[in-house]
């Protein structure tokens, strides 16, 4: 049963498993994170942003470890705290050169990769 | 590892490379050499790399010789003296191996043993040269090449070294590139060459398409089974062999390719002696010798290097009489005697060939040396009649030259004698016209040589060089060399206004190849690499050969004596007014540098108009230089138009990010549907 059917069938029956609800605010989460990354222009929040989509997923892999009764989704979790991690430590020290030289954290305002 | 049957595997390996290492070292670091001692240095290391060579070379043959010998008494090639496949192509392959057998490490001894000799010798006569950490590099360079050449168990390995040496006697030659003569007989030498080449590559093509291998072990024994039309007039091992023997023409110096050997004399005398001498231009030789095999299968192609020789030895020899330059003279000498060498090849004594090369070696490089030794003394003079009385100004240069002198012109007992000897009585039983030319070709050597020996040691010093009492300018710029050195910051210390002996390190090479010239016929080498060869020799002992080549030879030098020492000195210029067509023949060479030069280029200019109308202006420049223009402007174009898809915004590369997932993943919903 993929993901679609199984969204529909929460709104159907109105009888969801734990797994479906879990699905459900997983889809929600990322999709928030989403739309967070397009149209907010400051950096930090951007990035406060695609921490939500990582953590839709991680929901979204404790669900399915849940589902299946196999843990291996439940270690993946772990390898994307370490990533988000790192990522954090990388990205907020962007985030604070880019003060320190420009002043300035509007996305839009960085485009030196323009051909 | 140091029993015999183990020296064998490696020490071969380490004789071929052991010059490699000298001029790696030289190449990369030698420019770090800033001071004259370490440069010094550098030139005892480049001596050292090859003495180290000799010293395993003659390990090598010790071992060798202690070895039980293998079929046809070979002491044969070991299977680990294999390093890898070289090139393995569908069913045909080339190791990269070594053949080391009697021939092979005859040849590996020539080498290293008088390549060692040259180098020393080089320390004293390129001391005040700016290059000479250069010039030993491309010396050290030669030596691998030539042994890699000699070593190498295939014919393309052997063309590898062969056109290695080739590339080291065009820098070597041109290695005053400064000066135009200098840099042209360079190209003429590569040039030469290169037709010479041409006709080996030919003829191993024919080879591996024939007999399905390239191997030199293997061809030797492979034609062995083949049918006796394939050796016809026309045959396929006829057009091989004859292939083959272009190739060593171009670099043995040959008629019709023989052109660029004395024009190579433009290099430093000591190259001349190692490469246009002693070694390389006796690959050639080597390379008949050793597909011996072949050649004495094909009767057609026995006849061709047969003729060739014969007629290169006798062409060389008039040419000789009528050179004014010692080095010319020896040039020429040293073509003549090559020709000797495939004569004797070509009436089937290869043994007896390799036997002439061995001695030739010795007295050869020997006078070179001396002739070396002299110009140095004169300050740069190679003109015979600007020299004379060097005997007692020149002491040891004076004996040891005369060593090399009476070896060549077949002085019995000395090593000339020996090998000579045997030439004459091969190509006696085998062709009366070819022995006839031969022993005339005899009485001119020595003629020539005695020539030479005369108008250079003896008489009254017929140089301006003893008037000047001022150092001449450019004392280290031996061979006419253009470098401009103060005359004070010479290490040595004999003065510079006049004629001077060598210092030593010049006159122990000396030393040593005088006793080499005069005891090399001694070890009967015929013998000694008949086995490897794989044809046996039969030489029919003619009681008065020996007398008369003797007699024809004292004739010569008698003749000589009277006309260059003796009564009759107004008789040359006579001799030349009166058959002034013969003389201007002679000084022209035969002609064979004009034919070339009005035939080349008239036949090429045809072909140069074309190249430039059509393959130049309308292939090269239109379609060519079209196609490429025009795939570099639709690529500009198209990555105009994309280049607006990269804005440079975080976001707009987040939504190519997306869309890019949203994609993936409806692909495979809708296939998974």
């Amino acid at each position: 049963m993929d993901g679609y059917t199984s969204t529909m069938n929460f709104f159907a029956t109105a009888h969801a498993s734990f797994v479906q609800v879990a699905l459900a605010v997983s889809a929600f989460l990322f999709v928030i994170g989403a739309v967070g990354v397009f149209v907010r222009r400051n950096v930090i929040t951007v990035m406060m942003c695609v921490e939500l989509m990582l953590n839709a997923v991680n929901l979204a892999f404790v669900a399915f470890s849940r589902a299946h009764g196999t843990i291996d989704g439940q270690i993946l979790v772990f390898f994307v705290f370490t990533v988000a991690a790192a990522e954090a430590a990388v990205g907020l020290a962007i985030v604070i050169a880019l003060q320190r030289n420009r002043e300035d954290l509007d996305v839009d305002s960085f485009n030196l990769l323009k051909g | 590892m140091f029993a015999p049957d183990q020296i064998v595997l490696w020490a071969p390996w380490m004789v071929v490379f052991m010059p490699l290492f000298g001029f790696i070292v030289l190449a990369f670091f030698g420019g770090l050499a800033k001071k004259q001692g370490q440069q010094q240095g550098m030139m005892v290391l480049a001596t050292g790399c090859t003495f180290a060579s000799l010293f395993l070379a003659l390990l090598t043959v010790r071992s060798l010789l202690s070895l039980p010998a293998g079929d046809h008494g070979l002491h044969f090639v070991q299977p680990s003296l294999m390093a890898f496949n070289w090139i393995d192509v569908a069913g045909f392959t080339v190791p990269l191996a070594l053949l080391i057998d009697p021939l092979s490490s005859t040849m590996m001894l020539v080498v290293t043993g008088i390549g060692s000799l040259i180098h020393l010798y080089s320390i004293g006569y390129m001391s005040h040269d700016e290059e000479r950490v250069r010039y030993f590099s491309y010396l050290n360079l030669f030596t691998f090449f030539m042994l890699v050449l000699v070593t190498g168990s295939s014919l393309p390995l052997m063309f590898v070294g062969w056109e290695g040496v080739g590339l080291c006697s065009y820098l070597l030659i041109g290695f005053w590139f400064k000066k135009k003569s200098a840099s042209d007989a360079g190209k003429k030498a590569f040039i030469v060459n290169r037709v010479g080449d041409a006709g080996l590559i030919i003829g191993m093509a024919l080879a591996a398409a024939k007999l399905g291998t390239l191997s030199l072990m293997e061809i030797s024994t492979g034609v062995a089974t083949m049918q006796r039309e394939e050796f016809g007039v026309f045959g396929p091992l006829t057009l091989i062999a004859i292939a083959l023997f272009i190739g060593a023409c171009g670099k043995s110096a040959q008629i019709p390719l023989h052109v660029w050997l004395p024009d190579a004399m433009e290099g430093p005398t000591p190259v001349s002696a190692l490469i246009h001498a002693a070694t390389m231009v006796t690959a050639g030789v080597y390379m008949v010798a050793r597909l011996g095999a072949v050649y004495h299968l094909s009767e057609t192609a026995m006849w061709v290097v047969a003729a060739v020789g014969g007629v290169t030895a006798f062409v060389a020899a008039t040419i000789a009489i009528v050179q004014n330059d010692i080095k010319k003279v020896l040039a020429y000498s040293t073509v003549s005697q090559l020709g000797y060498m495939f004569l004797a090849c070509g009436v089937g004594a290869f043994g007896v060939g390799i036997f002439h090369l061995v001695t030739h070696a010795f007295f050869k490089a020997l006078m070179f040396l001396g002739s070396g030794s002299v110009i140095h003394g004169l300050s740069g003079e190679q003109d015979m009649r600007q020299m004379g009385g060097l005997r007692t100004r020149m002491p040891w240069t004076f004996w040891t030259f005369t060593a090399g002198w009476l070896a060549i012109i077949g002085t019995p007992f000395l090593s000339g004698f020996f090998s000579k000897d045997e030439i004459l009585l091969a190509a006696f039983g085998e062709n009366k016209f070819l022995f006839g030319l031969a022993l005339l070709t005899a009485g001119l050597t020595a003629f020539y040589m005695s020539r030479l020996f005369f108008m250079t040691f003896t008489g009254e010093y017929r140089g301006t060089l003893e008037q000047k009492h001022e150092a001449p300018a450019a004392h280290g710029a031996h061979d006419g060399h253009g470098a401009d050195h103060k005359a004070d910051d010479h290490g040595h210390g004999h003065g510079h206004g006049g004629i001077h002996e060598s210092p030593a390190v010049m006159l122990i090479p000396l030393f040593i190849l005088a006793i080499g010239s005069v005891l090399a016929g001694y070890i009967h080498i015929p013998q000694f690499v008949e086995p490897a060869i794989r044809v046996e020799e039969t030489l029919e002992h003619v009681a008065w050969m020996p007398y008369l080549a003797t007699a024809v030879a004292a004739m010569g030098v008698w003749i000589a004596f009277l006309m260059y020492a003796g009564a009759l000195r107004e008789l040359p210029a006579k001799i030349a007014a009166k058959y002034a067509g013969v003389k201007d023949l002679l000084e022209a060479k035969w002609g064979f540098d004009d034919a070339y030069d009005s035939f080349v280029r008239n036949g090429t200019n045809g072909v140069v108009d074309v190249s430039e109308r059509v393959l130049w202006k309308k292939v090269d420049a239109g379609w060519i230089d079209g196609v490429v223009n025009g795939l570099a402007q639709v690529t500009n174009d198209v990555s105009q138009g994309g280049r607006l898809l990269q804005n440079g915004l975080v976001r707009g590369s987040a939504i190519s990010i997306l869309a890019g997932a949203v994609a993936l993943l409806s692909a495979i919903l809708w296939a998974n549907r």
